[in-house]
């Protein structure tokens, strides 16, 4: 019986280099790009799954950061000191209006730097001819405004001329963007019975977005013509930037001693960032869209993996027989797997960019894509292709060589 | 002149020293076929033999045994002094990156690479950088007669040729062990002769080599050759 006589020598010299070279990065990730370049269209279909709920979520977030972008940017032109006062309700319900003297009476406040107001003439409505009925007014308010108004809210005309020392008494008026394009392109609008001379056309006014749909005429001519009771019913103000908070405190007991309860304060622009807020909900509907094209993207991927391990069980025998040990099996489908992902997450990051480029500049939005979405979707992908791989790389690790080698 | 005789692999030292010791192996597959029967085989550093047998005799399951692919149901093998029985399947696989070279009657190359790439994959779990891979598998492809081949890929490579390719892959990393196993099954009787012999002028050069074949004049061509039937040495 022959009986193993292996010589120490021999036995001692591999003994000691009995252990698996370890796979070098720079070899893992070649071996991961050859299983995709070999199929390279199922790679980019399956790809497209990612690619898309990435794209989805940078999009969606982009869009909002670059609208937060554009009215930080805007804010910061038009100011964040604006405060306005208008009256509430009284006890019994009613439309309270604010003393004659409110605007006298705030100017007082030590850091408000500048006090303008507007008053509703109620039941005066205005026509772009006197033929039309009295009822189709078209939804358009008639104010009766201060001259420092249009400084003091930042409105810019579209063009005409404001009102000044001289047109605040005859009847002539300003209007407002939108009730511009209501009326049309008219030289006079007919209010009370009276024809008033358009003499300027306003821009929309961002922090008073009120006067859009308002004609404005002088105080003394809207007491002359139409009997203005010269109560404001808007006052607007603004402070030093520091100072605002301290002024929006006092500002209701200051305008109406009597009835401080009655009187509302508010700030245009916390109006204005939660007016664009109110798209979170949109937002939530997206990125949730986005999770779910990310979640079958990855299935997407484990799909791929399943079928190219399968497919490839000739190419796990060999490299078993070449010395690539379980972990390196397992390793190589798990690379192929996270370069899968992260070339489909890499391009839904340059789609969802361009979208938020187009989308923003059809806005005129500064391009704003953060960079922890960037950042997030690529760990994403990473997370997605690993947990992708895994099983894949688990079954193709587990085939016996004997049997990956049969496989034809 | 063999322009093989400079490259030795079994030192002087080791010829007469086992490389294959199998003791009473036996092999019984899961579904209950034992294809191996109490196998005894001594093979020395430096040996070419023949394993010949008909189809379903046993052959490729003891080259599997041989290349510790699979282990016995019984009885000892002994792979370059190691008893397999006794190393983790991460120690067989060292073993068998450094130790031992396969040829297979498929060939199994990528089809996405070219000659050289497979060839320099071979020596991936080598532990050896890119640059040395590829400057060894030139080396070994200009040893088997296709220097002027190496960026072919296999689609435009002869049967022959493709086989050269596969045993270039599998002595690049000068493995002391070369086990083929039908390496003409594929091939006509022309490049047949040829891989014999270029086989037997990798053994002039030292390596050890068992050839598994069916074909009883390929057999009677080379110095040994071992009988198989039924899963027993006759
Ligand atoms: N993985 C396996 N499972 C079950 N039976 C097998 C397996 N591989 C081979 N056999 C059986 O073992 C016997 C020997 O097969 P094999 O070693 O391939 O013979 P040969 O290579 O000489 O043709 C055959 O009867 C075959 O059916
Ligand atoms: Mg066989």
């Amino acid at each position: 019986m022959s009986a193993p006589t292996a010589s120490p020598t021999i036995h001692n010299r591999t003994k000691g280099s009995l252990r698996p070279a370890r796979l070098r990065p720079s070899d893992l990730a070649r071996l991961g790009g050859y299983g995709l370049r070999s199929r390279p269209l199922r790679a980019v279909l399956s790809a497209l799954g990612i690619a898309i709920g990435i794209a989805a979520m940078t999009a969606v977030v982009g869009i909002s950061a670059s609208s937060r972008a554009d009215l930080d940017q805007e804010l910061a032109k038009l100011g964040t000191n604006m405060l306005t006062v208008s009256p509430g309700k009284t006890m019994f319900g009613k439309q309270a209006t604010l003393p004659d003297e409110s605007v006298a009476m705030i100017k007082w406040i030590g850091p408000v730097q500048s006090v303008t107001a507007t008053g509703v003439l109620s039941d005066t409505y205005a026509y772009r001819n006197d033929r039309i009925p009295a009822a189709q007014s078209g939804g358009l308010s008639v104010l009766a405004a201060k001259l420092d108004l249009l400084k003091t809210v930042g409105g810019t005309l579209d063009h005409g001329a404001w009102l000044n020392a001289a047109t605040d008494r005859y009847p002539a008026v300003v209007l407002g963007a939108t009730a511009a394009e209501r009326l049309g392109n008219v030289p006079a609008v007919y209010i009370g019975g009276r024809w008033w001379v358009v003499v300027g056309v306003l821009q929309k006014v961002l922090l008073a977005p009120e006067l859009d749909s308002a004609v404005l005429m002088g105080w003394p001519a809207a007491t002359t013509y139409l009997g203005f009771d010269g109560h404001p019913t808007t006052v607007y103000t603004r402070s030093v930037e520091s100072q605002v908070e301290a002024v929006r405190a006092v500002l209701a007991p200051t305008a109406n001693p009597s009835a401080p309860g009655a009187v509302q304060v508010s700030k245009p622009s916390d109006a204005l960032a939660a007016r664009r807020a109110t798209n979170a909900t949109f937002d939530a509907l997206l990125l949730g869209l986005g999770a779910v094209a990310l979640l079958v993207g990855g299935i997407g991927v484990a799909n791929t993996m399943v079928i190219s391990v399968l497919e490839r069980r000739s190419e796990i025998g060999l490299r078993r027989s070449q010395g690539a040990t379980k972990g390196q099996v397992r390793t190589q489908f798990v690379a192929e797997s996270l370069l899968l992902s992260l070339l489909g997450g890499a391009f839904g990051a340059l789609l969802g960019y361009l979208v938020t480029g187009m989308y923003a500049t059809t806005q005129k939005w500064p391009t704003v894509v953060p960079l922890w979405v960037l950042a997030g979707g690529v760990g994403a992908t990473v997370v997605i292709g690993a947990i992708a791989g895994l099983y894949p790389a688990i079954r193709a690790a587990r085939l016996a060589p004997t049997e990956a080698l049969a496989a034809t | 002149m063999n322009p093989l005789a400079t490259v030795v692999t079994a030192p002087d030292t080791l010829v007469g020293h086992p490389v294959i010791e199998l003791a009473g192996v036996t092999k019984t597959y899961p579904g209950g076929v034992t294809a191996l029967r109490s196998v005894d085989l001594v093979v020395d550093y430096g040996e070419l033999l023949a394993i010949v047998g008909p189809s379903g005799s046993g052959k490729s399951t003891m080259l599997n045994l041989v290349g510790t692919l699979d282990r016995p149901s019984q009885g000892t093998v002994r792979i370059d002094g190691h008893d397999v029985a006794s190393l983790s399947d991460r120690q067989l696989s060292a073993l068998r990156a450094r130790r031992i070279g396969f040829v297979f009657q498929q060939f199994h190359l990528a089809p996405g690479r070219d000659a050289l790439g497979n060839v320099a994959d071979g020596l991936l779990y080598t532990g050896v950088g890119k640059r040395e891979r590829e400057r060894r598998a030139e080396a070994a492809l200009v040893r088997v007669g296709l220097g002027d081949r190496l960026t072919h890929r296999p689609y435009q490579l002869s049967g022959g040729e493709r086989q050269r390719v596969a045993i270039a892959r599998a002595v690049a990393g000068d493995p002391p062990l070369l086990l083929a196993d039908e390496p003409t099954g594929n091939l006509d009787s022309v490049s047949g002769a040829g891989v014999m012999k270029l086989l037997r002028e990798l053994n002039e050069a030292g390596t050890t080599i068992l050839v598994i074949t069916h074909d009883r004049e390929i057999a009677d061509s080379l110095p040994r050759q071992v009988p198989m039937r039924d899963g027993q040495v006759i």
